[in-house]
């Protein structure tokens, strides 16, 4: 930790290196809270505040973090089906929403989403044949060959289209619909995959099933993936680079081997190790962390992590750190004082 | 219907605290009938922790409503024998029940908010339940439930028995709730995925927390989840489940470390953890059986990777495969 002369150079020059498929800049979304007599507004939930990240082709980008802490609105804010408070979302070089950039109706097909609940995200009075070839019709396919798409793209999913193309979303099991849902976001033959919790609902056994088939059609149709998840297994499974969230920011984000094997932020370390040991005779004894996470409403100043961190200090409270490299791994970066030399914090290295 | 007797349970020795012989819950509509729990025995020791484990629909939760009697006396047909303590549960005249729940046996549930009463504050709640089975002043309730709230953690106690529980953070909530559970000091508790709507760093305070008051009171738990990690870091002994029968039991080492049933096996190779990167997941092929009816033969065999023909001749018998270690399968040997 001794090469800290210019962080912010060094985070540009990695950014540079990797092509970014998709660069999300400055995302904020502040939702307001209403209340009083005249029912104005009186605080905001600051739901995702100067949000950044690349996705570069190809990659699973995973994101994790706790409840509340922005990772399913980010992933809302890049289908755009919630307007930003402000920041660029660039897809494949072009500013989406822009005039000169790719309209939202084209980012759509190209960009598509699998939700959580596998059930109210399909219509449940369309058989899943026609779930699946309504995206196509509606943007300009045949019907005939909307519908034959369809089949193929249950079969490669995993279900017998024969057995299945007529039935309703309710005579389906939970991860028949979830393979129905993945069905529908690859009619339109889309380049990326936001997956927002798209196993966390189905039982482990099933869960395995879904997630080694989101795999193989990754390979298959050369798919880009952002996979967002409350599980940490499942994250470390199935991604390239890992991007950590702590109420609305980002604390961490890195190669997925560097972020589990050698996690720098106290918020990663302590996600970490709460995860349960696999093995009775290697409990965990002590909780890494006391409390639950704080309310999006009026968070902590400085870093908001700061109420809960181990390693707290004056600093923290005060100024809020800035997401950069340390040392020599540039595609590793952390927003934490303890890191940052010169910061302040007594943990931190001395300015060069 | 056998005579019921009064069961010899010493005040000492290592009788068993909970048995459960041969329960068999159906729920029966004008429809359909569902057979949701079809024959489990279990027994479970004093100051033990014994961790239901199975996917959604196994019958793990409706085994442990059967076992406080909470389920619709309507709909739901319930057979065989639950004794806690000296109590004939499936018995229980209701006025006794009562007093039984709580007092003896008490239950924790996933979702703190629908087992909370959202116009009392907390403490009032706790204070009127010590009150109820107890009959003491008011005075002595809320010194009671200040202590309560002290024993599960929660930061400054005092003002938060004032608090109504949509005001408290899930955490809280979830700690309110095992204060509420503890209150009249019951020998067994009932734990329905208490953990499973919480963060991840909170899950882990509240399970060390479970762990930590069971010892020191001596409860007996017995734990529902559908989390092997979780089961793991609770249980002293393992019960696994699958279409309304245990498949598999044994302690908790040996069972993740060594599984005889292969469902079992199918669970800890399709639950994801660290350093299976880059491999296949060894997912189970299928999905559980339909519970309206199910098959005189082993119900897992759609989904086993090792079926026999004699798999499909009746349902397989427990088989004593080590002192402390069961599993419903052909293929395992008895000791």
């Amino acid at each position: 930790m001794t090469d800290g002369s210019s962080p912010g150079a060094a985070a540009t020059a990695a950014r540079q290196r990797i092509d970014p498929f998709l660069e999300v800049r400055g995302l904020k979304k502040y939702f307001p809270v209403k209340g009083g007599v005249l029912n104005r507004t009186i605080a905001n939930v600051q739901a995702v505040d100067d949000v950044s990240f690349d996705v570069a082709k190809g990659e699973t980008l995973g994101i994790v973090g706790e409840s509340g802490c922005g990772k399913s609105t980010t992933a809302r804010l890049l289908m755009r089906l919630i307007e930003p408070d402000s920041g660029t979302v660039h897809f494949d070089g072009r500013l989406i929403g822009a005039d000169n950039g790719i309209p939202i109706r084209e980012m759509r097909r190209q960009v598509q989403m699998v939700f959580q609940d596998s059930y109210s995200s399909l219509n449940a009075r369309l058989p899943v044949e026609e779930t699946v070839a309504f995206g196509p019709i509606v943007h300009g396919i045949p019907r005939p060959e909307a519908r034959e798409r369809a089949r193929r793209l249950l079969y490669d999913v995993g279900l017998d289209a024969s057995r299945f193309m007529k039935r309703y979303p309710h005579e389906l099991s939970g991860g028949q619909r979830q393979r129905v849902n993945v069905a529908r976001a690859l009619a339109l033959q889309p380049r990326i995959l936001i997956l927002d919790e798209a196993v966390s609902a189905l039982d482990k056994s099933v869960e395995a099933q879904v997630l080694n088939l989101l795999l193989d059609l990754k390979q298959e149709y050369d798919l880009t993936y952002v996979f967002i998840s409350h599980d940490l297994n499942v994250v470390q499974y199935v991604s390239d680079r890992v991007l950590v969230m702590y109420l609305g920011q980002v604390v961490e984000i890195g190669p997925v081997d560097e972020i589990y094997a050698n996690p720098r932020h106290p918020y990663t370390r302590a996600l970490l190790s709460s995860r349960p040991s696999m093995d009775p005779e290697l409990r965990i004894t002590e909780p890494p962390l006391s409390g639950d996470p704080p309310n999006p409403i009026n968070p902590p100043s400085g870093c908001r992590f700061h109420t809960r961190c181990a390693f707290a200090n004056e600093v923290c409270a005060r100024a809020s750190p800035v997401l950069s490299t340390f040392g020599d791994d540039t595609r590793h970066e952390i927003a934490c004082h303890m890191l940052s030399p010169g910061s302040g914090h007594p943990d931190a290295p001395a300015p060069s | 219907m056998e005579a019921v007797v009064s069961t010899p349970t010493p005040a000492t020795g290592n009788a068993d605290l909970v048995r459960v012989s041969d329960l068999r819950v159906r729920f029966v509509t004008k429809e359909t009938t569902v057979y949701a729990v079809n024959g489990v025995d279990f027994s479970l020791a004093p100051g033990e922790v014994l961790g239901i484990l199975g996917e959604s629909g196994c019958g793990k939760t409706v085994t442990l409503r059967a076992l406080i009697r909470l389920l619709p006396e309507d709909r739901a047909q319930v057979s065989g024998r639950v004794v806690v303590g000296d109590n004939d549960m499936l018995r229980l005249p209701k006025r006794e029940l009562q007093s039984v729940r709580g007092g003896t046996i008490a239950m924790i549930f996933q979702e703190p908010m629908t087992a909370l009463d959202p116009v009392y504050t907390v403490g009032y709640q706790i204070a009127e339940t010590i009150i109820r089975h107890e009959g003491c002043s008011w005075r002595e309730a809320d010194v009671r439930a200040l202590d309560l709230f002290e024993q599960v953690q929660v930061p400054s106690p005092k003002r938060r028995l004032n608090s109504y529980p949509h005001e408290l953070s899930g955490g809280l909530r979830q700690r309110a709730m095992i204060a509420l559970a503890l209150s009249c000091r019951p020998s067994v508790l009932l734990a329905d995925e208490p953990t499973t709507a919480l963060d991840a760093t909170v899950q882990i305070q509240i399970l060390l927390l479970l762990r930590e008051l069971q010892k020191e009171l001596g409860m007996g738990v017995i734990f529902v989840t559908h989390d092997m990690g979780v089961a793991g870091e609770i249980s002293d002994r393992l019960a696994i489940m699958y279409a309304g029968r245990l498949v598999e039991t044994g302690p908790v080492t040996q069972v993740m470390r060594a599984p005889l049933h292969p469902y079992t096996a199918g669970l800890l190779s399709s639950t994801v953890h660290g350093s299976m990167r880059g491999q296949r997941l060894q997912a189970i092929e299928g999905a559980p059986p339909n519970l309206e009816k199910l098959p005189d033969a082993c119900s897992f065999v759609p989904r086993c990777p090792h079926v026999r023909d004699a798999c499909r001749e009746g349902v397989p018998e427990p088989v004593q495969a080590a002192p402390e270690r069961m599993a419903r399968c052909i293929r395992v040997n008895p000791a």
